[in-house]
């Protein structure tokens, strides 16, 4: 994407019948480190990569809760992040006051695109540049939806986004069929495992992750660290049976063959 | 009187420059409404009488109406401010079906929806002056509350309004339980009406009952015919 003439204003549409500052706007969320959420019948996980400025400072926030059937983890610019979680926040709270009952995930994530596309049609505003992966709880089950900077908004069984989230997209691309009839744990693996495919080497641990989970009977919640570790470490295990089951089937090739003369 | 009227009407506590446009009487109006669950959903009756003051003067009122797909409201007191409710409450399922997402508003959520609107409008001082009965049946559970004109309300097996409070509710407690069958609940509520036939003077002789699951019917019994 190289800079035009038509991409100073969002009201300016180019001779493609392309809004370039808009796409630009997806572009910051992915430059935001990785945000991978994933779903079953009963339960929505999100899974995020910590990105700290220095070894000095905290680390940025990712995944927010917004009520109890509902959370979000963001990529891109947090501190639209922050004001997009508020204005859920209050959504949910003023539904809740007025029915005694939890807003329906899919009805808020229309209202959320309506005001993002409404950053795309003012001459004086900016849209959003921040990527949303919105997962709850509803009637009709368990729900993952990711919410662009542009206004669309699309439902998913399994999404990544942010910076290297292919590698997380691929993983997940595999494994998606299997997902609707996971069980609560597996979908945390899996979660875990997509988490792993985007740091390329790094080594996995409690301290650059954070994950949250959703399901029936169970509020929304970030999961606590000692947990996320326990669960990084049956992974390992996991894997490296795998790889030793690989390696006693190298054995017993070299055996065969002298049979075979 | 009117002097003390007057007096409050100056120091400006509840008037306006206009003048003061506020509910301060109910002109024509419903009398009990009597509601319980049975084994499969709600039974609600309540007569079609409209009193003009101690005249019986409407005889075809519907006080029984059903809202979205699983509720049913039920008003004593002011037919025309029940009629209002009625035209906040299409707006509502009108906009709730517009979603047209598979979500839709239970009885629940209309019950707090109408609190909202009957406490708001007690707290301006200008009420909607209806005792309100509200049943349901979403996804098997059974919902019955009421509200009132001040905004107070509350879930119960058993509900009644007005003077159905005093002369229902007594033979409720004792007679009713979890499993009443169809026709059980059909004869404990035509009891009660019976009652307040015999005891309110604002009865009249023609009911409507409604029952909610497994379908919606509409059944008009004529005590005396």
């Amino acid at each position: 994407m190289f800079r035009n003439q038509y991409d100073t204003d969002v009201t300016t549409w180019s001779p493609a019948g392309r809004l370039f500052q808009v796409e630009y706007a997806m572009e910051a969320v992915k430059q935001g480190s990785a945000a991978i959420g994933l779903r079953s019948k009963t339960h929505a996980v999100l899974a995020s990569v910590n990105k700290a400025n220095s070894e000095l400072s905290s680390h940025q926030k990712k995944i927010f809760k917004i009520d109890d059937h509902i959370g979000i983890a963001i990529a891109g610019l947090t501190a639209d992040g922050r004001v997009l979680s508020r204005y859920l926040r209050s959504e949910c709270i003023n539904y809740s006051f007025t029915y005694e009952s939890p807003l329906p995930v899919g009805r808020l994530v229309v209202q959320l695109a309506d005001k993002a596309q409404v950053c795309t049609q003012r001459s004086w505003k900016r849209p959003y540049g921040v990527g949303l992966l919105v997962a709850g709880l509803d009637e009709s089950g368990a729900h993952l939806y990711y919410n662009c900077p542009s206004g669309n908004y699309f439902e998913y069984q399994a999404f990544a986004i942010g910076s290297r989230s292919q590698a997380a997209k691929t993983y997940l691309e595999r494994k998606f069929e299997t997902f609707m009839d996971s069980s609560r744990e597996e979908l945390i693996k899996d979660a875990l495992f997509a988490i792993k495919e985007t740091l390329q080497g790094e080594k996995l641990t409690n301290s650059i992750c954070t994950v949250a989970v959703v399901g029936v009977g169970e509020p929304f919640h970030v999961m606590d660290q000692k947990t996320v570790q326990e669960v990084i470490d049956s992974l390992e295990i996991t894997e490296e049976r795998a790889d030793q089951g690989a390696a006693m089937q190298e054995d017993r090739s070299p055996e065969t063959a002298p049979m075979d003369i | 009187m009117n002097s003390i009227d007057a007096t409050i009407a100056e120091k400006g506590l509840m008037s306006s420059e206009m003048g003061s446009e506020r509910t301060l009487y109910p002109y024509v109006t419903g009398t009990s409404v009597i509601g319980i669950k049975y084994k499969d959903g709600i039974l609600m009756a309540a007569d079609m009488g409209g009193s003009y003051g101690s005249t019986l003067r409407y005889k075809s009122v519907e006080r029984l109406k059903p809202i979205g797909k699983h509720s049913l409201i039920g008003a004593s007191g002011e037919i025309s401010d029940f009629q209002e409710i009625l035209r906040y409450l299409d707006e509502l399922i009108l906009y709730d079906n517009m979603w047209d997402d598979g979500n839709s508003l239970g009885p629940k959520e209309v019950h707090n929806y109408l609190t909202r609107v009957m406490y708001n409008r007690r707290n301006k001082f200008n009420p909607l002056w209806n005792s309100l009965v509200l049943g349901g049946v979403k996804n098997g559970q059974k919902y019955l509350g009421t509200v009132s004109m001040i905004g107070v309300h509350f879930e119960d097996n058993h509900i009644a309004t007005g003077f159905g409070n005093h002369l229902a509710r007594p033979i409720l407690r004792k007679e009713w339980h979890e499993n009443l069958s169809f026709e059980d609940g059909v004869k404990l509520l035509e009891k009660c009406m019976r009652v307040l036939l015999y005891r309110d003077r604002s009865a009249v002789n023609k009911l409507q009952v409604w029952c909610l699951f497994p379908f919606v019917t509409s059944a008009f019994y004529p005590l005396f015919s």
